[in-house]
C-alpha cells in the first residue's frame, strides 16, 4: 500500500463543495480516479477546480473546508 | 523567433514597464506588478529595461522556443526546469530550438518574470506592449495568453548565457511584510483611535487581490469622524465626493477591508483613502500571496523620499552588476 500527497498548484481559499448547500466532492475514506475533483481554491476572484491527480484506493483530507493555504501545500492524501 | 504557448498557467500577461499618461482617462498604468524584477530579466537576456516579457501569477506556463535564444526568470521563487533539467533563477539561461521551459510549485512569492532575448514584440498600444485585459488594451490580442499562442519575439542583442543578478540583490517581501505608507488627505476623516489602530493591527492579503488591487482583512473596522455628508458623496461615512485615486492609494469601502491599488486600478471614484503606500514598496506587494500576514508602517515624506532613492541605487546596483 503506497500512500501519495496531493498538493495545492495555487494559494487561496480551500473549499471542499462545489457549493455552500451541496455534499463534499469527497469524503474521507472515498476512492478517486486522477480526474476526479477534490476541491476548489478561491484566488483572485475565480474558483479553481483541483484534481486527484491519480486513482487511489482512498483518499484522506488534511486540509479543511475554508482553511487558507499557501500554494505547495498538502491537500490530502491517498492510498493504493 | 517565437515563443509557442503549451499551458498558459493561471494567468499569464504580457506586461513591460506601463503606460504612463491615461490614468486621467481612466486607462491604467499596466504593466509588471514587480517592476524591478521585470527590469532585472530584461537586463540579464541584453533587452532595453523597458522591453516586454511576461508575468505569471501563482502558476508558471509551459513554452517552447522555436529558436535558440537567452531567457531569464526573476522575481517569485518557482523552480525552473528547461526540458525537465533544473535551472537557476535570475539568471541568463540558454535554450535551444525546440526546448520546453516550465515551472513547479511556488515556493516564494507570487509572480515570475521571463524575459527571452529580443523582447516579445506584440504590437505597441498607448506607448505600451502592456496587456490591460478587462480593456482588451496591448499584449497578446489584449487578453492573457492561451495554449496554442504563438508569441512574436524581436530581434535579440547578443545576449550571453550565464550571468546572473548577485544574491544580495534579489529583494522579496518579508514575512509578516511592512508596507511603508503615507497618510494623505482624507486622514482627518477617521477618528485618533482607527489612525493609530490601523497601523498597529495585523493584516492579511485577501485571496481576492489581484493586479487591480490588493485586499486586505484581520484589522479593525475604522471609526469615522460624525459629519453630515456632502453634497455628490455617497450616504456612507467611507464615502466622499468623487476624486482621483493615485496608484498605490488605499481605499477602505465600509471602513472594513483596505485596497491597495496596483497596476490596473480604476483612477477615480466616491471611497475614502486612508493614505498611499509609497513608491519603493509597490514591487513587494506585487510578490505577496494570499493570506501573507502584514503591517502598515507610517513614514513622514522624508522618509518615503529617501526609501525611492534607496530603491533607484538598488537597481542602479543591478545594472552595474550586470555590465
Amino acid at each position: 500500500m503506497s500512500k501519495q500527497e496531493i498538493r495545492s498548484p495555487l494559494p487561496g481559499v480551500f473549499y471542499r463543495r462545489p457549493t455552500p448547500d451541496s455534499p463534499p466532492y469527497k469524503n474521507d475514506g472515498d476512492a478517486v480516479a486522477a480526474d476526479d475533483v477534490i476541491g476548489l481554491i478561491e484566488v483572485m476572484k475565480s474558483f479553481h477546480e483541483v484534481k486527484a491527480g491519480v486513482a487511489a484506493r482512498a483518499i484522506h483530507f488534511l486540509a479543511d473546508n475554508e482553511d487558507a493555504i499557501m500554494a505547495g501545500d498538502v491537500i490530502a492524501e491517498v492510498e493504493g | 523567433m517565437g515563443v509557442r504557448v503549451i499551458n498558459p498557467g493561471l494567468s499569464t500577461t504580457v506586461q513591460d514597464l506601463g503606460r504612463p499618461g491615461y490614468f486621467h482617462l481612466g486607462i491604467p498604468i499596466g504593466g509588471a506588478m514587480d517592476r524591478l524584477a521585470m527590469r532585472a530579466a530584461n537586463l540579464l537576456v541584453g533587452n532595453p529595461e523597458d522591453a516586454a516579457g511576461l508575468e505569471a501569477v501563482f502558476v508558471g506556463p509551459q513554452l517552447e522556443f522555436t529558436a535558440d535564444t537567452v531567457v531569464a526568470v526573476t522575481g517569485a521563487d518557482m523552480p525552473i526546469k528547461v526540458d525537465g533539467e533544473q535551472k537557476p533563477g535570475w539568471t541568463a539561461l540558454e535554450v535551444r530550438k525546440g526546448q520546453v521551459l516550465s515551472f513547479d510549485f511556488l515556493n516564494k512569492g507570487a509572480r515570475i518574470y521571463i524575459a527571452v532575448a529580443g523582447g516579445i514584440d506584440v504590437p505597441v498600444a498607448l506607448g505600451s506592449r502592456s496587456t490591460y485585459p478587462i480593456g482588451a488594451l496591448g499584449g497578446f490580442k489584449g487578453r492573457a495568453i492561451a495554449a496554442g499562442d504563438e508569441l512574436p519575439v524581436g530581434a535579440a542583442g547578443g545576449a550571453k548565457a550565464g550571468r546572473s543578478v548577485p544574491e544580495a540583490l534579489r529583494r522579496g517581501p518579508g514575512r509578516p511584510t511592512e508596507l511603508r505608507v503615507l497618510p494623505g488627505l482624507y486622514w482627518h476623516r477617521i477618528a485618533e483611535s482607527s489612525q493609530a489602530g490601523f497601523f498597529e493591527d495585523d493584516w492579511k492579503v485577501a485571496p481576492e487581490a489581484d493586479r487591480m488591487g490588493y485586499r486586505f482583512r484581520g484589522g479593525r473596522k475604522l471609526e469615522f469622524v460624525e459629519r453630515e455628508q456632502p453634497f455628490g458623496a455617497g450616504s456612507d461615512p467611507s464615502n466622499i465626493v468623487d476624486s482621483c485615486y493615485p496608484y498605490g492609494s488605499i481605499q477602505v469601502p465600509g471602513g472594513t477591508e483596505p485596497i491597495i491599488l496596483h497596476r490596473d486600478a480604476v483612477s477615480g471614484g466616491g471611497y475614502f483613502m486612508i493614505g498611499t503606500v509609497i513608491s519603493a514598496d509597490m514591487d513587494l506587494i506585487g510578490q505577496m500571496q494570499p493570506n501573507t500576514p502584514t503591517r502598515f508602517v507610517q513614514v513622514t515624506m522624508e522618509e518615503a523620499m529617501k526609501a525611492r532613492a534607496d530603491r533607484a541605487r538598488l537597481l542602479q546596483d543591478i545594472r552595474t552588476a550586470l555590465v
